[in-house]
């Protein structure tokens, strides 16, 4: 009957939609002559508003206002147009040419159209409103699976175990936003046992951001090898990671190389929020400023040198955790982050104390905004002498010793020589050293098993009036035994093991032992007053 | 640290057979120690001497070998002497309760006056 029908695609339901879908496309068919058209529809246009005044067939050639969708109509060859009409709303146009009879469209033509149009138009939107939801539901696959491949390439990269050297303890906390954030920290071993430790935060979320991540995380890992100073290594990772990285993001990323054996940390920082140390003066930022990575070549980092001494421990945080509401939208802040940290006593670590505090805060139902990575290194106290007295122990001298048989002499002679000028009695030093070396086979055996790569750490410190040698194994699983006082006419009798003099003798060759225990490590405490008055005679 | 192995000698005098102990006596000891011991013990004499004075550490393995000898000597009456121990070894011998069973002397030949 028709020459030529043309079908409209979707016009949707919302304005914004008709805006951007307003096209008309006719149905190709070589055997009907029909021909693709694309006509660009303005949803403000006079023919659209002319449509929605007045239902029924528009005859487009008896139109005569200013109009581009009639201009394109007409020059496409469209003779008569029936809108399409559901709820009150236009969903698609009918366009047809002339026919091919070249005869005039008749009454009849007219009514069969708008009777179609009738019934086309609500199966049209029904098609549209169950096209527009699979695309809605594949958007919403298409999101979700980039979200599990973010989270993925993210944890992946995430250190699965922390390092715990002697008289350390490290913590950490990560835990990602619902829409993946870019937060980022790692260690890494340097040589010299020195420890390597960034942490930062990708601009943006998702994979885009969990891709930069993985190329800092990257080159800052090959970089820490060939540069020593951390100010360096940022500098190169910049330099790096500029030319590659997408427009508009960057990193924020500190970088810090810690001496567990001296308690030494150098760091830099690439416009991270600062970290907080907290020692027996109170809690400080340790500053240090730079520009973000990836934002602009050619950026120098200062190194900064702090101390950390027995007792001391430092916090780095994403801003995950400052930037958290609580339900009256405040924000906890850094100021109440320095509060905090001032205020933590007790039992559970500083990160396990922040996140209490972050959940009081915001409350059991928040929806966190961000990323929240809390890392927390502390270098453990010393044993203190069971009084509450404060002991302003010394360090002297650190070094590890290789847990083999036969090298506990090698701790003997290095802790003689150590203590060669301090003036100390000869069958003091005698006993010392002699202590010294039994504890550190016990270390190398019982806690180590004489298992490569587990050294022995030996820490020998000074207060002026007594000498403690602090030894630390990586035993995790045994408590050091309580020691007992061997039976030596049950041992001659054969009824005990001629062995298990270790903890005995330590213990009669020293005026105090101390023992402790983490989840990593043994720690034996040997201390000898060296001044006469104050030495007591173990035999007596 | 390369182990040290202990260099032990034994020779006879008129009562005692003189064990000549050089080095160090730890785990690594035993073999030497124990060898010794046998060599000294069939020289058929009362008393077996223990000579330290060339002995740089002992440790509580070592100690442990010792009570091991002295529980052996014991057990076949022999007495068992020390000589040549120093200071700080003299005390641990005391500590350790060692001194109670065996003879401690300065040198050998205090010792060898006690054997005859």
């Amino acid at each position: 009957m028709f020459a030529r029908i043309y079908q409209s695609l979707p016009f949707f339901k919302k304005r914004l939609s008709l805006e951007s879908a307003a096209q008309a496309v006719p149905e190709t068919s070589k055997s009907s002559r029909a021909q693709t058209v694309e006509v660009d529809f303005d949803p403000l246009d006079p023919f659209i508003a002319y449509l929605l005044s007045k239902p029924g067939v528009a005859e487009v050639d008896k139109l005569h206002f200013d109009s581009p969708v009639l201009r394109s109509l007409k020059e496409t060859g469209i003779q008569i147009c029936v809108p399409l009409m559901s709820q009150g709303e236009l969903v698609g146009l009918i366009n047809l040419g002339p026919r091919r009879s070249e005869q005039e469209y008749s009454t009849d033509d007219r009514r069969l159209l708008n009777t179609l149009a009738t019934q086309a138009a609500p199966a049209l939107r029904v098609a549209q409103l169950v096209r527009q939801q699979q695309i809605e539901a594949t958007e919403r696959e298409r999101m979700e699976q980039e979200m599990r491949v973010a989270r993925l390439i993210q944890q992946t990269l995430l250190p699965k175990e922390l390092p715990q050297p002697a008289g350390w303890h490290m913590a950490a906390y990560y835990q990602p936003a619902r829409a993946v954030g870019g937060d980022f920290y790692d260690f890494i071993n340097l040589p010299d046992g020195q420890l390597g430790f960034f942490v930062g935060d990708v601009t943006d979320k998702g994979v885009p951001a969990a891709l930069v991540m993985a190329s800092v995380r990257s080159i800052l890992r090959s970089s820490a090898e060939r540069e020593s100073s951390p100010g360096k290594v940022l500098e190169r990772v910049n330099d790096l990671l500029c030319p590659d990285i997408p427009p508009k993001m960057f990193a924020t990323c500190l970088y810090a190389i810690i001496n567990p054996l001296t308690g030494s940390m150098v760091f830099a920082n690439a416009g991270h929020d600062l970290p907080y140390r907290r020692n027996q003066s109170g809690v400080e930022e340790l500053r240090a400023t730079g520009m973000p990575l990836g934002l602009m070549p050619g950026m120098s980092y200062d190194d900064q040198t702090i101390s950390l001494a027995p007792g001391d421990s430092v916090l780095f945080s994403s801003d995950g955790l400052v930037e958290a509401h609580n339900t009256q939208r405040e924000m906890f802040g850094f100021p109440r982050l320095r509060e905090r940290i001032a205020a933590h006593h007790g039992e559970a670590n500083l990160v396990e104390y922040l996140l209490s505090e972050l959940k009081a805060f915001t409350g059991g139902e928040w929806e966190q905004e961000d990323d929240v990575t809390l890392v927390s290194l502390e270098r453990l106290p010393l044993l203190g002498n069971g009084n509450g007295a404060v002991e302003s122990w010394k360090l002297l001298d650190t070094f590890e010793i290789d847990s083999q048989p036969g090298n506990e002499r090698l701790a003997m002679q290095q802790v003689a020589e150590l203590l060669q000028n301090q003036q100390i009695p000869l069958n003091y030093l005698q006993k010392l050293i002699t202590a010294v070396a039994e504890a550190t086979m016990n270390a190398m055996e019982h806690g180590n098993h004489y298992e490569a790569g587990k050294p022995v750490s030996i820490e020998v410190c000074s207060n002026g009036e007594a000498i403690m040698v602090r030894i630390t194994d990586h035993g995790t699983n045994q408590p050091i035994p309580e020691h007992t006082v061997p039976d030596l006419d049950a041992k001659l009798a054969g009824l005990q093991s001629p062995r298990g003099w270790g903890l005995f003798l330590i213990e009669k060759m020293v005026d105090e032992m101390r023992v402790s225990s983490d989840a990593a490590h043994h720690t034996l405490e040997l201390i000898v007053n060296v001044k006469g008055d104050k030495h007591v005679d173990p035999n007596s | 640290m390369s182990t040290q192995i202990l260099e032990a000698t034994v020779r006879r005098q008129e009562k005692a057979a003189i064990i000549d102990l050089s080095g160090i006596i730890d785990a690594f000891a035993e073999a030497a120690l124990n060898t010794a011991y046998t060599q000294a013990e069939s020289q058929n004499t009362e008393v077996i001497l223990l000579n330290f004075s060339q002995v740089a550490y002992i440790n509580s393995t070592g100690i442990a070998l010792i009570v091991g000898l002295l529980a052996k000597a014991r057990k076949t009456h022999k007495r068992l002497l020390t000589c040549g121990l120093s200071s700080h070894y003299t005390e641990i011998f005391q500590i350790t309760r060692l001194a109670d069973f065996m003879g401690i002397y300065s040198d050998e030949e205090s010792a060898l006056r006690e054997a005859n």
